[in-house]
């Protein structure tokens, strides 16, 4: 069991900002996350992988506040953080232990071994382990990066796109692990699949051209949509009216 | 049942000892004596262990063991890695062909004149690489993931440019003793290249510090080599204190900006 905690919210921001190049891509943000899985959505553009690396502690905010477990030393914060990043970027001849491994360490974690055995097991690659990431498919390696991230058993999750190349019985486990991972984490999902956070997410983002223009419940924001929003789910349709498209059949 | 040495009860009997092993039946009392006796005798213990029963756990147990997942040559693997880049290892491989390379042309001697030194003009833009491999964004495709943890920052930095400088400087240390070229013409030039990749890579990033610094070295360094078929100035007697004076500079800058290395803007 954990230690019960001294803080409020796993993820806290005020009005934050952050740059990415010359551009402000988010620009103002405001949230409190607690336990569960949260998803992050958005168009292209909209700011969310640069929201996910400023949780990540790798981009400095511009301006704002972000407290993340309460605030607590860079060091100690990261140890307690698991993270992957959009481009998930790998070494191809380190076998799927040995590279779980390498991050473990990076981690600065103890007893290494047990804690890749069991990552590597609970994204059902127990039987790939020590073959080399480069005779792994795509699928596989989002799930390697998925290892990587879990390995020290984080408090803090923050996964930017890991949907993208898992075929749809993947994608079905895949919310199974984050439904399990919820309960006792907090985790932050960017995606662009709307119907994957309609399946495995308790609580709604939705970013904008570097702004938060909703969040509540899946339910809430399907509660927004009509038959007038373009869309194949009533989820599908409250993403497009929270965004303001209109429905105008064939345009991009 | 005799009594036997030191007033304990008597060794039993094979037969007494098999029947007790095999879990067939013996009267209490037998059955008591045996135990005692076993608890305080050591040979008598001896005499039950190589009984078939071992064997059978043993069979039981070895391919439970078998199955129970090992890690492969984890320490070994794990100590180079503490140290080299896991993208590093072809670079370093190059960084030592390079320099075998200028010591043969240095032997042959035709390519730039006598008087300059191919291993001289080579060692100052030699761990660059090494250090971009290390830390760069292009060269390592793990560098997001690097960054954040929290391993991530001057002391990971500092062990893999190390683990780059004992490649290159044992490197160019032979190639100095077979071309007869002292230590003071090369090296410094090539720890303050070193340092300077990691200072400017503190203020634009370790990439881009890498690319501007072997530019620099093809500006100052080689173009007038070429231009005149003398070594360069830069490689006098009396540029040493600027070299060691960009050497200390680089140093105060990479401690001053650390923590940039726990950040995106370290790799670019």
């Amino acid at each position: 069991m954990t230690a019960p905690t001294t803080y409020a919210w796993e993820i806290e921001a005020r009005d934050l900002r952050v740059r990415a190049g010359r551009k402000m891509a988010v620009d103002g943000v405001t949230l409190a996350l607690g336990r569960g899985v949260h998803g992050l959505l958005g168009p292209n553009g909209a700011g969310k992988t640069t929201l996910i690396r400023a949780l990540a502690t790798v981009l400095k905010p511009a301006s704002g506040e972000l407290n993340l477990l309460g605030g607590m030393e860079l060091r100690e914060l990261r140890r307690r953080v698991g993270y992957l990043p959009q481009e998930f970027g790998h070494y191809r001849r380190f076998t799927v232990r040995e590279f779980v491994a390498y991050v473990a360490w990076l981690k600065e974690m103890r007893d290494i071994p047990a804690a890749v055995q069991r990552a590597v097991e609970r994204v059902g690659l127990a039987d790939r382990a020590d073959d080399r990431l480069k005779t792994l498919s795509g699928g596989m390696i989002r799930r390697v990066g998925i290892a990587q991230a879990i390995v020290n058993d984080p408090e803090v999750l923050l996964l930017d796109e890991p949907t993208a190349g898992l075929d749809p019985a993947q994608r079905l486990k895949f919310r199974e692990l984050l439904t399990e991972i919820g309960t006792d984490t907090c985790v932050l999902v960017s995606t662009h699949l709307v119907e994957d956070v309609a399946a495995a997410c308790t609580d709604v983002l939705l970013l904008s051209q570097g702004k938060l223009v909703f969040q509540g419940t899946p339910d809430q924001l399907a509660a927004k949509g009509t038959g007038q929003h373009p869309g194949d789910s009533p989820i599908e349709r409250g993403y497009s009216a929270v965004l303001g498209f209109p429905h105008r059949p064939g345009s991009w | 049942m005799n009594r036997g040495p030191r007033g304990g009860t008597a060794h039993p009997s094979d037969q007494l000892l098999h029947r007790y092993s095999h879990d067939q039946d013996i009267p209490a009392d037998q059955l008591w004596a045996v135990e005692s006796h076993l608890e305080s005798c050591g040979p008598c213990r001896g005499r039950l262990a190589p009984e078939p029963i071992a064997e059978a756990v043993w069979a039981g147990l070895e391919p439970l063991l078998d199955a129970t997942p090992q890690m492969p040559r984890t320490r070994a693997w794990r100590r180079v890695h503490a140290w080299v880049s896991p993208a590093a290892g072809p670079w370093l491989a190059m960084i030592l062909l390079v320099t075998a390379a200028a010591v043969a042309l240095d032997r042959v001697g035709v390519v730039v004149g006598d008087r300059v030194s191919l291993v001289v003009l080579v060692a100052p833009v030699l761990p660059v690489l090494g250090v971009a491999a290390s830390w760069g964004r292009s060269l390592d495709p793990a560098h997001e993931l690097t960054a954040a943890t929290p391993r991530a920052g001057l002391p990971l930095v500092l062990r893999r440019t190390a683990a780059v400088l004992a490649v290159t400087v044992p490197g160019l240390a032979a190639a100095g003793l077979l071309t007869g070229i002292g230590v003071v013409r090369w090296l410094l030039p090539c720890l303050a290249f070193t340092v300077g990749t990691l200072a400017l890579g503190t203020l634009i990033g370790v990439t881009r510090a890498a690319v501007v610094l072997v530019a620099a070295w093809a500006v100052v360094i080689v173009a007038p080599t070429i231009a005149f078929s003398r070594t360069a100035l830069a490689f006098d007697q009396a540029a040493t204190p600027v070299w060691a004076g960009l050497l200390v500079a680089g140093l105060v800058v990479t401690a001053v900006r650390r923590m940039t290395f726990t950040r995106l803007e370290g790799n670019r």
